[in-house]
């Protein structure tokens, strides 16, 4: 079964870097550069990617002509996807125990960030016998 | 492509895969027919030659088993291609020892074709791996980092654009020659580029693109050897390629010029691309490929970034500005004025530059922030660096960034977060690391 893990984040600097130390950032990384190593060595890691900050980001809406009109820029408490892994595993309690070990990547204090992790199934193709 | 065989068997074959597959190609004058049965040839050697041997000329066996498939494939499609494909039957059969003149314009046609202006650059640049490198479309997808079905139909798009758009297999003519040309060169810079650049990806990567551009761009320079810009070309891929093993460190992290251990510096590819470019300058041939390649070797000759001749690159730089007046040439021009007449000075120019339009504006950021941090101005630098840390695409650039911000804000925060003497003279990073 696939899941896929979204990450979330507010606006407002990643996870507030502004205010961390580099040897916090420095192992904020690191954790999240082992998460992706142990995931694909246990072959369960389908991908996995990290978006660039929602800076720029814009909802986007066909108009009239079909012509994009979008919308934004966003305000600072709106809450953006920051990144995702798509696992694929046995049962959703192993993608509950990755969500919640990546949702306790070590922030200010080297403290679990903690952060909302959302988990939800990726849909798959028919059952082999029907294909 | 790799069960059974030698390595020296599959370089052989990736050798020989352009020079059958623009022989056939021009021969029946289909290059997509041709991509197939060559694609199938190749795939009866690596099965056939682990057990049967290596045959006596592998490039003629390849170019026979191509053209009997070609032959079997146009019989069932028509009577007309049927007569034709008989009649051309006898005189490629007995294809053995061939002129070489004609294989290297085989090769040459092949390149032209799939560097072809009219295609985007992301066709050209598969399709030129794919029929030139002879590469699986598994392997390039896997460089990319896309799916392989993706890959795939990139590749099929890139051949139905050549067929629609009727873009022939030859030689351009004398006077299309160097444009033509240019766009050859470019479409190799772009492979290294994405290789050398997008040192992010998976650890185990099978193909390391820069090195697959490399491998292309020598062929060419052996097809033309006195062309000026291939050289420059050439030898601006291995200057760069040079500093491979310095530029990140375990984790892929960011490693900027300043800090690279030059122990680590390729010493054999910085000598031949040093020979290259003095050979291309000393004949007065001066293109934007040679002018990088010299910067290039100014920086790679150098024990340190203090040892530097910024003098010479900024000489450089100004060459490179009169010959074409684009923003990531300002501002890698304006590093080497903050480092010639000072911070200041490298700052007025990037107050100008931020007036233009420009596709790069974390790199302005970032390029501000080193120049404000050696002009002293650590707040400043800090800003710059977030500023640019947020607006950049590239994972390990990000984090370099934001490490930098960090420090320079621990540095200025008070003394617990202190973490060692400040490092100035780190702007030559930026413009080496993009």
């Amino acid at each position: 079964m696939k899941y896929i893990l979204m990450m979330n984040t507010m606006k407002s600097g990643s996870q507030g870097f502004d205010r961390w130390s580099p040897q916090e950032i420095q192992a904020h990384i690191a954790f999240m550069i082992g998460l992706n190593k142990d995931l694909t060595a246990s072959g369960v890691l389908v991908g996995a990617e990290g978006l660039a900050l929602p800076n720029e980001a814009r909802v986007v809406r066909a108009g009239k002509n079909r012509e994009p009109i979008t919308d934004g820029v966003f305000p600072e408490s709106k809450e953006f996807l920051a990144g995702f892994w798509i696992v694929d595993v046995e049962a959703p309690e192993e993608a509950y125990a990755i969500a919640a070990r990546a949702s306790a990547a070590p922030g200010v204090g080297g403290e679990p960030l903690n952060m909302p992790i959302e988990v939800r199934q990726v849909m798959s193709g028919p059952p082999e016998e029907f294909v | 492509m790799t069960t059974g065989l030698t390595s020296q068997t599959e370089r052989l074959l990736r050798e020989l895969a352009p020079k059958v597959l623009g022989y056939v190609a021009r021969r029946f004058g289909d290059f997509n027919a041709a991509e197939d049965v060559v694609q199938e040839a190749l795939v009866a050697a690596v099965t056939q030659w682990p057990g049967e041997g290596l045959p006596q000329n592998p490039q003629a066996w390849l170019i026979r088993v191509a053209s009997r498939r070609m032959i079997d494939h146009q019989r069932s499609e028509s009577a007309r291609w049927h007569r034709e494909s008989q009649s051309m039957h006898f005189g490629y059969l007995s294809a053995t020892g061939r002129d070489e003149d004609a294989e290297r314009d085989d090769s040459l046609a092949l390149l032209f074709m799939c560097a072809h202006p009219a295609l985007s650059a992301s066709s050209a640049i598969a399709l030129t791996l794919r029929a030139v490198g002879g590469l699986t479309t598994a392997q390039i997808a896997k460089a990319f980092l896309v799916p392989e079905a993706t890959m795939a139909q990139r590749i099929s798009r890139a051949k139905q654009s050549i067929k629609s758009s009727g873009i022939p297999l030859r030689l351009p003519s004398a006077d299309e020659w160097s444009a033509r040309l240019r766009s050859v060169l470019h479409v190799l810079y772009l492979i290294f580029n994405e290789g050398y650049v997008t040192s992010t990806g998976p650890k185990l990567q099978v193909l390391q693109l820069s090195h697959e551009a490399i491998r292309l761009t020598r062929m060419l320079q052996r097809l033309l050897p006195n062309d000026y810009d291939v050289m420059g070309l050439l030898a601006l891929m291995l200057l760069n390629d040079a500093r491979r093993l310095a530029r990140t460190g375990g984790d892929g992290e960011l490693i900027p010029l300043s800090k690279q251990d030059r122990g680590l510096w390729d010493k054999a590819e910085i000598s031949e691309g040093v020979a290259l470019v003095s050979a291309a300058l000393s004949s007065g041939s001066v293109g934007m490929y040679q002018i990088q390649a010299a910067i290039a070797a100014l920086h790679d000759e150098a024990g340190s970034v203090e040892e530097t001749d910024w003098e010479q690159i900024l000489a450089l730089y100004d060459v490179l500005k009169r010959m074409s007046d684009n923003p990531m040439v300002n501002l890698n021009r304006a590093i080497a004025v903050a480092m010639v007449r000072g911070a200041a000075a490298g700052l007025d120019l990037l107050d100008e530059l931020q007036t233009q339009p420009h596709a790069h504006y974390h790199r302005l950021d970032a390029v501000r922030a080193h120049l404000l941090e050696i002009a002293g101005d650590r707040a400043g630098a800090v800003r710059y660096f977030r500023s640019a840390s947020e607006r950049t695409g590239n994972v390990a650039e990000r984090n370099y960034l934001l490490m930098r911000a960090a420090e320079l804000a621990a540095l200025s925060g008070g003394a617990d977060r202190l973490l060692g003497a400040a490092r100035v003279s780190r702007a030559a990073s930026v413009m080496q690391d993009h």
